[in-house]
């Protein structure tokens, strides 16, 4: 087991940000912070689950149809944490919507499974999920802080930018729109950075 | 009659698939380079989610709600879509081979298209009917249809354009499709 697999899904290979997974889920419900940190823990939860069970059963699977197997594996998780969701958290569960079954075709999850756990151990391909989740939990929170702050002037439900700007907020950051342009600009300020390093 | 047509027009402007409800973004930006794969994606997809949304709503009403059993939903769609999905390839590649040549290098990438799994829990969700849920899916493939080939046709010009090194490539893609759903935001007025 190395440490290095978790930190790397953290910034190296962010999933959003580096590999560009999971595209859906990341503009459509980043309107706030908190769907944000409940759409990547919801999947940061799944991706722990399959990536410890396919790495346990990655040996047994025949090559041929191991990719069904991963799929049901995955659909079985998500099943799991919906439920979950809707008992625990029916407010976040309602707000998450059609995105949390969704989770199932996020093509993180199958992505690590297939790329990374299928061929590691256990304890490597948790630390890997983990790392993997929270990188994808902090780009949803980033990009769903700005929204919030600059669409509604608030941060977590809370007034942060004073009630003349949240009289007339910058609406247009909280619809469809805003999210392609926070993307965007993030993006390219990662790419900027990158260029100076 | 009305309510039918409402929704295909409603799928494929104002809750436009790609552009307002988000999904199907991976073969948005990652197809849409040249306007003919552009067609020859949405075409495939038209056809696979008509199919998924027809076998999809078959399964869940006949047999899942008949026997209690629609938590298990999400595992049972994606199992039929996947299968779909092959069967659609093997179908086309015996009947047709020069559909199939255009057609298959996508068909693989369809399973994992969340506007065909969307598309079914969607009609669940809204409690269409089958006739419905059918102009649902065909309304809202033809929507991701639209933005596709529009966003193909402004990415050619873009590569003649002198766009600055940080945003090149994927961050230029995002602002035009922001600013392309700003624009079909104006049917929102329509319905």
């Amino acid at each position: 087991m190395s440490f290095r697999e978790f930190t790397k899904g953290l910034y190296k290979e962010n999933p959003t940000f580096r590999i560009m997974l999971g595209m859906c889920p990341t503009l459509a419900v980043t309107t706030s912070l908190i769907n944000g940190i409940g759409m990547g823990l919801a999947t940061a939860a799944v991706l722990v689950c399959s990536n410890a069970m396919i790495s346990l059963i990655g040996g047994i699977v025949p090559n041929k149809i191991r990719i069904p197997v991963y799929v049901v594996v995955i659909a079985a998780f998500v099943t799991i944490t919906d439920l979950s969701l809707a008992a625990y958290v029916p407010v976040l569960h309602k707000s998450l919507g059609l995105f949390i079954p969704l989770i199932v075709v996020n093509c993180i999850v199958l992505g690590r499974a297939e790329a990374f756990a299928n061929r590691h151990g256990v304890g490597d391909s948790i630390l890997d999920g983990l790392g993997m989740g929270l990188g994808f939990t902090l780009s949803l929170s980033v990009i769903g802080s700005i929204r919030e702050i600059l669409g509604a002037g608030t941060i977590l439900g809370r007034p942060l930018l004073g009630h003349a700007y949240m009289a007339h907020p910058f609406l247009l950051f909280v619809l469809p729109a805003g999210a392609f342009f926070t993307l965007a600009i993030l993006m390219g300020i990662m790419n900027r950075l990158e260029k100076k390093s | 009659m009305t309510k039918l047509i409402l929704i295909l027009i409603g799928a494929v402007f104002v809750n436009n698939f790609v552009l307002s409800r988000f999904l199907g973004i991976c073969p948005f930006v990652g197809v849409s380079k040249k306007v003919e794969s552009a067609i020859g994606m949405g075409m495939a997809v038209t056809f696979v989610m008509l199919l998924a949304a027809t076998a999809s709503w078959m399964i869940y009403q006949y047999i899942l709600v008949a026997y209690g059993l629609q938590y298990l939903s999400t595992i049972v769609f994606i199992l039929v879509i996947a299968a779909l999905v092959q069967f659609v390839e093997m179908v086309i590649q015996k009947s047709a081979p020069a559909l199939y040549k255009s057609l298959g290098v996508y068909l693989p990438l369809i399973t994992t298209n969340c506007a065909v799994l969307g598309i079914a829990i969607l009609n669940i969700d809204l409690q269409y009917t089958l006739l419905q849920s059918m102009f649902h899916a065909v309304g809202g493939a033809l929507g991701f249809t639209l933005a596709l080939v529009i966003m193909a046709g402004i990415r050619e010009r873009l590569e003649g354009a002198s766009v600055p090194a940080s945003l090149k490539g994927f961050p230029i893609a995002f602002i035009v499709a922001g600013l392309l759903a700003i624009a079909f935001m104006g049917f929102a007025g329509m319905m």
